[in-house]
């Protein structure tokens, strides 16, 4: 196993995110950096801390809760905001709270709509933030690989993947017209495997979920549900069984699966990574079905 | 903390640890270019279970045709193409073999082929150019290595694909690499590695082929995994365009940016253009602490030790080796707007972190990108390559394209629509703006107003044609002239009589109608004038350049806001119903549009309001502007 020191690829990678965060503070009056509690949101808010050392990062988080994060994510993200003094806006859609929405209830589909789409549009408006930037990354998804370093949303922060502006060289166009936003994706050309390198190499606190570890586990259609908490009604003949599972990526509870692991370390995370046969997205339930799912997400707004 | 970023000595041959090759694919429509990806792809094991299971059913959705699934489904990621068969946009695509790890850029091979392509070339280390082994060369192909060496690529393989097409016959492959051979000599590539393979069948792609006997060289994945691109940009004389600065507290001040260029150390003297004041490097900071020396692509903060202002856009260089400094130069342009150039219009130009107002002074020639041939243009449309000069607004540091492809690049934006409308390679400075030097007039502008006993200013009028804006333009002057006021009147008609009538009412004669109109104001504010301007200016690009060069103080933007209705029922020339009945052409209002003013200084509705009431408006403005008096 190689000694963890930033190799020049990732050199390269880190100079090319902190360029991108450097431009996005240079360039408008009100950026914010989303952070989702995950591991590329952690690799992200280490970058920021980077660009502007010896000064702290001049950035609010956001942080979109939809009432179904893992406890553990939401103690880490109150830690993590603690430990760097930021200013931590957690947003919730009180709308869809008071309309009882929720993955068990609703369906995946509306809440996904109502309390991760819609709740970010509302964050953003009340904010008045003109770009949001966020830890997506072009390897996740085949939508994702078609989007820009810069991306320009509509009035409504909708997509519209056929009038994106070309981007060419590391020269951003920021303009905005009126009442439009900006998303801004420092990390457009990592992989995941790239990730968990450097949270290696730069020591990286990541949610403890991401390490295997018995859990309390339901099958559900293929799909390995941990059990967080008595929020989740268990189907007839469903009993929670301890196996050993890690998460690749983390969303809402109900809608994340896990994966059966071993690895319990960095290192063997980064084996894992590297020898996978199933694509990190195939956790997420949100995208499954149409093959253009995610895509239409992104149009309304999603992230 | 406090861990410098030591040199590290790269493994050559782990993908874990050197930086990506990016690689442009390129080709013809139906040359292979997705399926030698999706085959590379296939033999190296690169794709996930989840993402093949989800090819085999799209594949078989869409009626794709024969044994294998449909590759290019991998890549085109969007609704529109998987529903149309067709690839819009640049996909980007990261994958590692054990030697190296790639980045492939797919530049669609449609209708806005040059624009993708740019896009996706502006960034590659190396373009892979397919074709057809029964085909040969074709102009397409052609054109992409053009295009492919215009933007600085070094490194250039030629697959010759399909080649059990042809038997695997020698002959074949040998008369395409040579004729590629002697028309690529001539465009600088520093190599050309030509593979005869097959997509489909796999020979060559990342095992040899025994079909291919008599080629002896590496397969294509051999070749890319080894292919040495140097990066010499360390070697060069430093460059770091300054990005943005940090105050992180009240004695902290550092310039930080991207080293584009050479190394910088703890002592260094540094230039800082365009002022040109020098200073020494105090301390570089790096994202954990203090480093002694950055080298290209390294993102750092500067601390200089003498008081020297800094600001984004400015550029740090070696104080010896320094970039030119110009408000003008030559440059090529790709035009990725639908939207066509207008010489003289004024855009912004994003250049080394500075945007600035900048107009394409003169269009020299168009590329013709099948032949290289140099053709005369007035215009450029939509993925056309052209050469002109620019002109911007004040003066910027940079490096020829050629010498480095971040300090050398820049960007045009519309400045109505904020669309990104060209990429631009510069290729040298007309003049060092540091030479040109105004004549200092002894009478100053000042001093003429003094003697007026008012300011100067212009009064720009526009709207639709009929809309009374000289009307209202005449009746105002002699408002003004009744209180001693030196004013003159320029409108369309008697401008279009003398100094401008080489011009027609295409676009591009409108915006130099309007640019000459600016001009001239300009000077009679020079004079001491208030000018009053009637011209319909149709484009807020254009007013927009006329405010620019007038100042804003001096500029009063008057919108005439009359109905379209309204006016077609006056219409005193006859000039509407002409239009209407097509015998003019051009004509605002009625086959080219009119773009009004979104925040006019003052705006006139004409509907049910009389001249005089509108003169009085307009008098009292000037008045509250303090334009009657002399400060």
């Amino acid at each position: 196993m190689r000694p963890p020191v930033p190799t020049p690829r990732l050199r390269q990678l880190e100079a090319e995110a902190i360029a991108i965060l450097r431009e996005a503070i240079a360039e408008f009056a009100r950026p914010v950096l989303l952070y989702s509690v995950g591991k590329d949101s952690s690799v992200l808010l280490h970058l920021a801390r980077k660009a502007f050392y010896p000064g702290r990062p001049p950035l609010s988080l956001l942080h979109i809760d939809t009432g179904w994060k893992f406890r553990e994510m939401l103690a880490f993200r109150d830690r993590v905001a603690a430990r760097t003094a930021l200013d931590l806006i957690v947003h919730i859609n009180r709308d869809g709270l008071a309309r009882g929405i929720s993955p068990i209830a609703s369906g995946a589909d509306l809440h996904t709509q109502v309390m991760k789409t819609e709740a970010l549009r509302q964050a953003l408006q009340q904010g008045g933030f003109d770009a949001a930037i966020g830890g997506a990354r072009r390897d996740e998804e085949k939508s994702r690989a078609k989007e820009r370093i810069f991306s320009l949303r509509s009035a409504g922060h909708g997509w519209d993947p056929r009038r994106q502006r070309p981007e060419l060289w590391r020269i951003f166009n920021t303009r905005l017209g009126p009442d439009e936003t900006m998303r801004v994706f420092p990390l457009s050309n990592w992989t995941e495997l790239d990730v968990w390198h450097y949270i290696r190499a730069e020591g990286i606190e990541v949610v403890p979920l991401y390490f295997a570890k018995a859990r309390p586990v339901v099958d559900r259609n293929g799909a390995l549900i941990v059990v967080d908490d008595d929020r989740l009604p268990l189907r007839t003949g469903e009993t929670p069984r301890l196996t050993k599972v890690r998460f690749r990526t983390l969303g809402c509870y109900p809608l994340t699966g896990a994966v059966r692991s071993d690895a319990d370390t960095l290192d063997a995370i980064i084996d894992e990574v590297r020898d996978a046969i199933l694509s990190e997205r195939q956790g997420r339930l949100i995208d499954a079905g149409d093959d253009s799912a995610l895509e239409m997400k992104k149009r309304e707004g999603y992230f | 903390m406090n861990r410098p970023f030591a040199p590290i000595t790269p493994v050559a041959t782990d993908a874990d640890s050197l930086p990506a090759l990016r690689i442009v694919t390129c080709g013809a429509v139906d040359d292979g270019k997705s399926t030698l990806i999706g085959r590379l792809l296939h033999e190296q094991d690169l794709i996930f279970d989840d993402q093949r299971a989800a090819l085999v059913r799209d594949s078989a959705s869409r009626g794709a045709a024969g044994d294998e699934p449909d590759y290019a489904l991998l890549l085109d990621g969007l609704a529109a193409e998987r529903e149309q068969g067709i690839t819009i946009d640049v996909a980007y695509r990261s994958f590692a073999t054990a030697r190296r790890a790639f980045v492939v850029a797919d530049a669609p091979g449609h209708a806005q082929y040059t624009r993708n392509m740019a896009t996706a070339a502006s960034t590659a280390d190396l373009a892979v150019l397919l074709v057809d082994a029964r085909k040969g060369l074709r102009p397409q192909t052609r054109r992409h290595a053009i295009i492919a060496s215009l933007f600085g690529l070094r490194h250039i393989v030629l697959a010759v694909n399909k080649i059990d097409l042809v038997d695997f016959n020698q002959t074949v492959f040998d008369d395409i690499a040579r004729a590629f051979g002697d028309f690529g000599r001539s465009l600088g590539f520093a190599a050309i590695h030509a593979i005869p393979l097959s997509a489909r069948h796999g020979d060559n792609v990342s095992s040899s082929s025994l079909r291919l006997p008599w080629y002896r060289g590496p397969t294509l994945l051999d070749h890319l995994e080894t292919v040495a691109v140097d990066d010499v940009r360390a070697d060069r004389p430093f460059r770091l365009p300054v990005q943005w600065i940090n105050r992180a507290d009240a004695d902290f001040r550092g310039a930080a940016g991207t080293v584009a260029q050479g190394r910088v150390r703890l002592g260094d003297p540094v230039a800082v253009l365009p002022s040109g004041l020098t200073a020494t490097v105090a301390r570089i900071v790096g994202g954990n602490g203090d480093l002694i020396e950055a080298q290209a692509g390294d993102a750092i903060t500067l601390v200089l030790g003498d008081a020297v202002d800094v600001g984004r856009g400015d550029m740090l260089s070696a104080t010896r080796d320094r970039p030119p400094v110009a408000d003008q130069f030559a440059a090529h342009l790709v035009w990725l707007s639908d939207e066509p150039l207008y010489p003289g219009r004024s855009y912004l130009m994003k250049i080394n972190h500075n945007t600035v107002p900048a107009t394409v002074t003169e269009l020299k020639y168009r590329i013709d990108i099948d032949t290289l041939a140099r053709l005369a243009a007035k215009t450029l449309a939509a993925n056309e390559i052209g050469v002109g000069n620019l002109s911007i607004a004040r003066p910027v540091a940079f490096d020829a394209y050629a010498d480095n492809r971040d300090t050398g690049a820049f960007i045009l934006i519309d400045r109505a629509s904020n669309d990104t409308v060209a990429a631009g390679m510069i290729d040298f400075a007309l003049r060092r703006a540091t030479n040109i030097h105004r004549h200092d007039q002894t009478v100053s502008p000042a001093a003429r107003t003094a003697l007026m006993g008012h300011k100067p200013a212009v009064l720009w009028f526009t709207g639709l044609p009929a809309s009374g804006k000289s009307t209202l333009a005449n009746r105002i002057e002699a408002a003004l002239h009744a209180r001693g006021v030196h004013t003159l009147l320029l409108d369309g008609d008697n401008i279009r009589h003398g100094l401008n009538k080489d011009l027609g009412f295409t676009e591009s004669d409108r915006v130099e109608n309007i640019r000459r109109a600016g001009e001239v104001a300009k000077l009679m504010t020079e004079a001491g004038l208030i000018v009053l301007c009637a011209f319909i200016s149709p484009f807020a690009a254009e007013r927009r350049m006329v405010r620019d060069l007038i100042g804003n103080t001096a500029f009063i933007e008057i919108f005439v806001d009359t109905p379209l209705a309204e006016c077609i029922a006056r219409d005193p020339k006859g000039l509407y119903r002409r239009a209407q009945a097509g015998e003019i052409k051009n004509f605002t209002g009625v086959d080219q549009p009119y773009e009004p003013p979104r925040q006019p200084d003052l705006h006139l509705s004409t509907a049910g309001t009389d001249v005089d009431t509108l003169t009085a408006r307009v008098v009292a403005e000037l008045e509250r502007r303090g334009l009657f008096t002399t400060d």
